[in-house]
C-alpha cells in the first residue's frame, strides 16, 4: 500500500514538476494577484488622511490624530498597516484552496482517459489511489505556499520584528493543515463527478465563497452580519488569521490564545475533513 | 484446469442489454478469442471479467476466483491492455512502465529487464525517454501492449491489442503473445476485429452479437461448420429480389442477402457455380459480378453476424476512435 502510494504521488507530482509551462504559470498566478490586488488595490491607503490637510493641524493634534487613525486601520486589518502584507498572508491560503481544487479536479481526467480504469484492475488497494491524490495535492500546495511567500516577500511583504523560524514553522503548518482539509474535501466531491465541465462548474460554485467569505482579502469586520456567519465557519478565515498572526509576530505582542484556537479549529477540520472525505472518495471508485 | 468460467453472464445498461447470458469457459493457456462487430459487448464482458464492472446478473470466475466476490484476489491474477490508451501523456514511456511495474508488484530490477526486453519488442527503446505527448498513436498503442506484458499474470486479457499497428508489428505481436504463453502459460483472452488475428492466435474462437454468444469452436470447425463453399453474386437489376429464386434452384442450400450480394451456401463450389450461372440465364437474369468463396474465419463471421467485417470496423468507429486521438493531443 505504502509503495503504490509513493508510486503514484511521484507521478502526480511529476506531472507538474515536469511541465515548464504550468510552473511558469504558478509563478505567474501569485505575481498578478499580489501586484494587482496587492498593491494597486491599496485598501489601507483609502482610508488614511491626506499629509497636506494633517500638516495644517497643530502638532499634537498631528500626532494624535495619526496614531489614532494607524490604531483603527491597525485594528481592522489584523495588526498591519500594510495592505499587501495583510493580503499575501491571505493569498498564500487561497493559493492552498486553488491547489486543492486543481489538484481534485485531476482525477475527472484520469477517468476520462481510462487512467483509473488501469489503476481500478491493478492489484493496489483503493485507498492509496485516494491518498495519491490528496498526498501529491499537499505537497504541490506547499511548494507553492513557498514560492509565494518568497514572491512576497520580495516584493515588500513586512514581517512583524519579531518574526522567526518558528513563525515560518508555524505559518506552514497551518497551510499544511488547511491543504490536507481542503484537498480531501475537493477529492470526495471530484470523486463522483464524471465530466470536467460539471467538475469545473462545481469548483466554481465552492471556490468563490470559500475565498471572499473569508478573511483573506477583507477584514470580517467589514462584511455584512450574514456574509461574516459564513466567514467565522470558514477554515480560510481561521488559516489567514494565524498565517497573519505569524507573519506580523512582533515585539508587541503575539495572541496566542486567538492563534492556538485557529490551531484547534484547523486539526479538527483537516483530521474531520481527511477521514471523512477519504472515506467518500473510495465510493467514487466503486465499480457499476 | 478452467482459469476463466463465466455462467450466464449479463450487463444491462438501462434499457440496453449489453451482454446477455453469456456462458464459456477458458482452460489452463488456451487463448481464447472474442470476436464481434462494434457494440457487441466484448470490451463490457472484458470488464466484468477484470472487475471493472459488476455483472447485472450471472456470475463469473477468474483464477478460481468470484469476479464480484473475491475481487481483490482476481485482480491479483490478471492483467489487462485495455482497448482505449490510457498511457499517461505527461510521462516517459520509461515512467510509464515503471509506475504499471509498481503497480504489479513487479521488483525493480527484474522491471528493468522486462521493460527493455518489451519496449525493444515493440520498438520503443529509441523513445522510451520521450514523453508520451511526443508520440504517435500507433506508438501509444505499443506502448500500451508494453505495459500489459511487463508483470506476467496468470490471466491477460487483450482487448483489440493490435488495433491500428501497423502489419509488421502486429506479426512480431502475434509471436509474442505465443511465446508468453507457451513459455509462461499465460492464459490469453483477447478480442479483435482482425480475422486473420482470430485465426493466427485463437485455440478457441466465441462469435458474439449484440451481447450473445452465436458460435463458439475452434477456428477449423467454425470454418467446417460452414458446410461447404459460398458464391457471392450480384444482379445487373438490383431491384427486384431474386432470393426465393435461387433457393428453388438445386444446388442451392441457403441463401441470404446483404446489401445487394447474395450469399449461397453450395457444396463443392467449383461444380455448382457453373450450374447456377446456366440456370440463372435460362431465366433472362444478367449477373453483374459473381465469385466463389473457399471457407475463412471472414466468411464464417459473416455467416453469424450478417455483417462484413470491413463494414462494421471501417468507417464509424476508427473516425470516432481517431478523433478521440486528436482530442487527447489537444488537451
Ligand atoms: N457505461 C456504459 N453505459 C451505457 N452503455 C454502455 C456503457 N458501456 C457500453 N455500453 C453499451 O454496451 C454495448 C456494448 O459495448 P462494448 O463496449 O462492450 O462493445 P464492444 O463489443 O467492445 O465494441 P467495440 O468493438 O466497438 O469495442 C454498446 O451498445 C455500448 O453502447
Ligand atoms: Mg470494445
Amino acid at each position: 500500500m505504502i509503495e503504490e502510494t509513493i508510486a503514484l504521488t511521484k507521478r502526480e507530482v511529476k506531472k507538474w514538476v515536469k511541465n515548464p509551462f504550468l510552473l511558469f504559470m504558478m509563478l505567474l498566478q501569485p505575481i498578478i494577484w499580489l501586484g494587482l490586488f496587492g498593491k494597486a488595490l491599496n485598501l489601507t491607503g483609502l482610508i488614511s488622511v491626506s499629509p497636506e490637510l494633517i500638516n495644517q493641524l497643530p502638532p499634537e493634534v498631528q500626532d494624535q490624530i495619526g496614531m489614532f487613525l494607524n490604531q483603527m486601520i491597525s485594528e481592522t486589518f489584523g495588526g498591519t498597516t500594510d495592505y499587501f502584507t495583510y493580503m499575501a498572508a491571505g493569498i498564500l491560503s487561497i493559493t492552498v484552496l486553488f491547489t486543492a481544487m486543481f489538484s481534485g479536479m485531476s482525477v475527472v481526467w484520469d477517468r476520462r482517459f481510462g487512467f483509473l480504469n488501469k489503476l481500478l484492475v491493478a492489484p493496489i488497494s483503493r485507498g492509496s489511489i485516494v491518498l495519491a491524490k490528496v498526498g501529491s495535492s499537499v505537497i504541490r500546495g506547499m511548494f507553492q505556499v513557498l514560492l509565494i511567500f518568497s514572491i512576497a516577500f520580495a516584493f515588500g511583504l513586512k514581517v512583524g520584528n519579531a518574526f522567526g523560524i518558528l513563525d515560518f514553522l508555524g505559518m506552514v503548518t497551518v497551510l499544511f493543515l488547511l491543504s490536507l482539509g481542503l484537498s480531501s474535501m475537493f477529492l470526495a466531491i471530484t470523486m463522483q463527478i464524471k465530466s470536467h465541465e460539471t467538475v469545473i462548474a462545481v469548483a466554481n460554485l465552492l471556490n468563490l465563497p470559500l475565498m471572499f467569505a473569508s478573511n483573506a482579502l477583507f477584514p470580517i469586520k467589514q462584511m455584512p452580519q450574514w456574509l461574516q456567519t459564513i466567514a467565522n465557519f470558514n477554515p480560510i478565515s481561521y488559516a489567514g488569521d494565524a498565517v497573519r498572526a505569524f507573519i506580523l509576530h512582533s515585539n508587541a505582542g503575539f495572541d496566542a490564545a486567538k492563534v492556538t484556537a485557529d490551531f484547534q479549529f484547523l486539526i479538527v477540520f483537516a483530521l474531520i475533513f481527511s477521514l471523512v472525505g477519504i472515506l467518500i472518495a473510495r465510493t467514487g471508485l466503486r465499480k457499476g | 484446469m478452467r482459469v476463466i468460467e463465466a455462467n450466464d453472464l449479463t450487463k444491462r445498461f438501462g434499457q440496453l442489454v449489453a451482454v446477455d447470458h453469456v456462458s464459456f469457459s477458458v482452460e489452463e493457456s488456451e487463448i481464447f478469442g472474442f470476436l464481434g462487430p462494434n457494440g457487441a459487448g466484448k470490451t463490457t464482458t472484458i470488464n466484468m471479467l477484470t472487475t471493472l464492472l459488476n455483472p447485472t446478473e450471472g456470475s463469473a470466475k477468474v483464477g478460481g476466483f468470484d469476479v464480484e466476490k473475491q475481487d481483490g484476489k482476481v485482480r491479483e491474477v490478471v492483467g489487462l491492455v485495455p482497448q482505449d490508451i490510457t498511457v499517461d501523456d505527461d510521462l516517459t514511456g520509461m515512467e510509464n512502465m515503471m509506475l504499471q511495474a509498481k503497480l504489479y508488484h513487479v521488483p525493480t530490477k527484474v522491471a528493468r529487464e522486462r521493460t527493455m526486453e518489451a519496449l525493444s519488442l515493440v520498438a520503443l527503446t529509441d523513445a522510451a525517454n520521450r514523453r508520451v505527448e511526443t508520440y504517435s498513436g500507433g506508438m501509444r498503442k505499443r506502448l500500451e501492449l508494453a505495459e500489459g506484458l511487463i508483470h506476467y499474470p496468470k490471466v491477460l486479457f487483450l482487448d483489440e491489442p493490435t488495433l491500428g499497428l501497423d502489419v509488421q508489428t502486429r506479426v512480431v505481436m502475434w509471436d509474442y503473445i505465443k511465446k508468453l504463453r507457451d513459455e509462461h502459460k499465460i492464459t490469453m483472452f483477447l478480442t479483435t476485429h482482425y480475422m486473420e488475428e482470430a485465426d493466427v492466435l485463437c485455440d478457441r474462437i466465441a462469435i458474439i452479437d449484440q451481447g450473445k454468444i452465436v458460435a463458439l469452436d475452434t477456428p477449423e470447425n467454425l470454418k467446417d461448420s460452414l458446410g461447404g463453399d459460398i458464391i457471392e453474386l450480384e444482379f445487373n437489376n438490383k431491384k427486384d429480389d431474386q432470393t426465393d429464386t435461387l433457393k428453388s434452384l438445386s444446388q442451392v442450400k441457403d441463401v441470404k442477402k446483404i446489401g445487394d450480394t447474395y450469399r449461397i451456401k453450395v457444396s463443392r463450389g467449383e461444380k455448382a457455380l457453373p450450374d447456377i450461372i446456366e440456370n440463372l440465364l435460362k431465366m433472362d437474369l444478367r449477373i453483374g459480378r459473381v465469385s466463389l468463396i473457399k471457407p475463412t474465419l471472414d466468411q464464417v463471421y459473416l455467416e453469424y453476424t450478417g455483417r462484413s467485417l470491413r463494414e462494421t470496423q471501417g468507417e464509424t468507429m476508427e473516425v470516432w476512435r481517431r478523433m478521440r486521438t486528436l482530442r487527447r493531443v489537444r488537451e
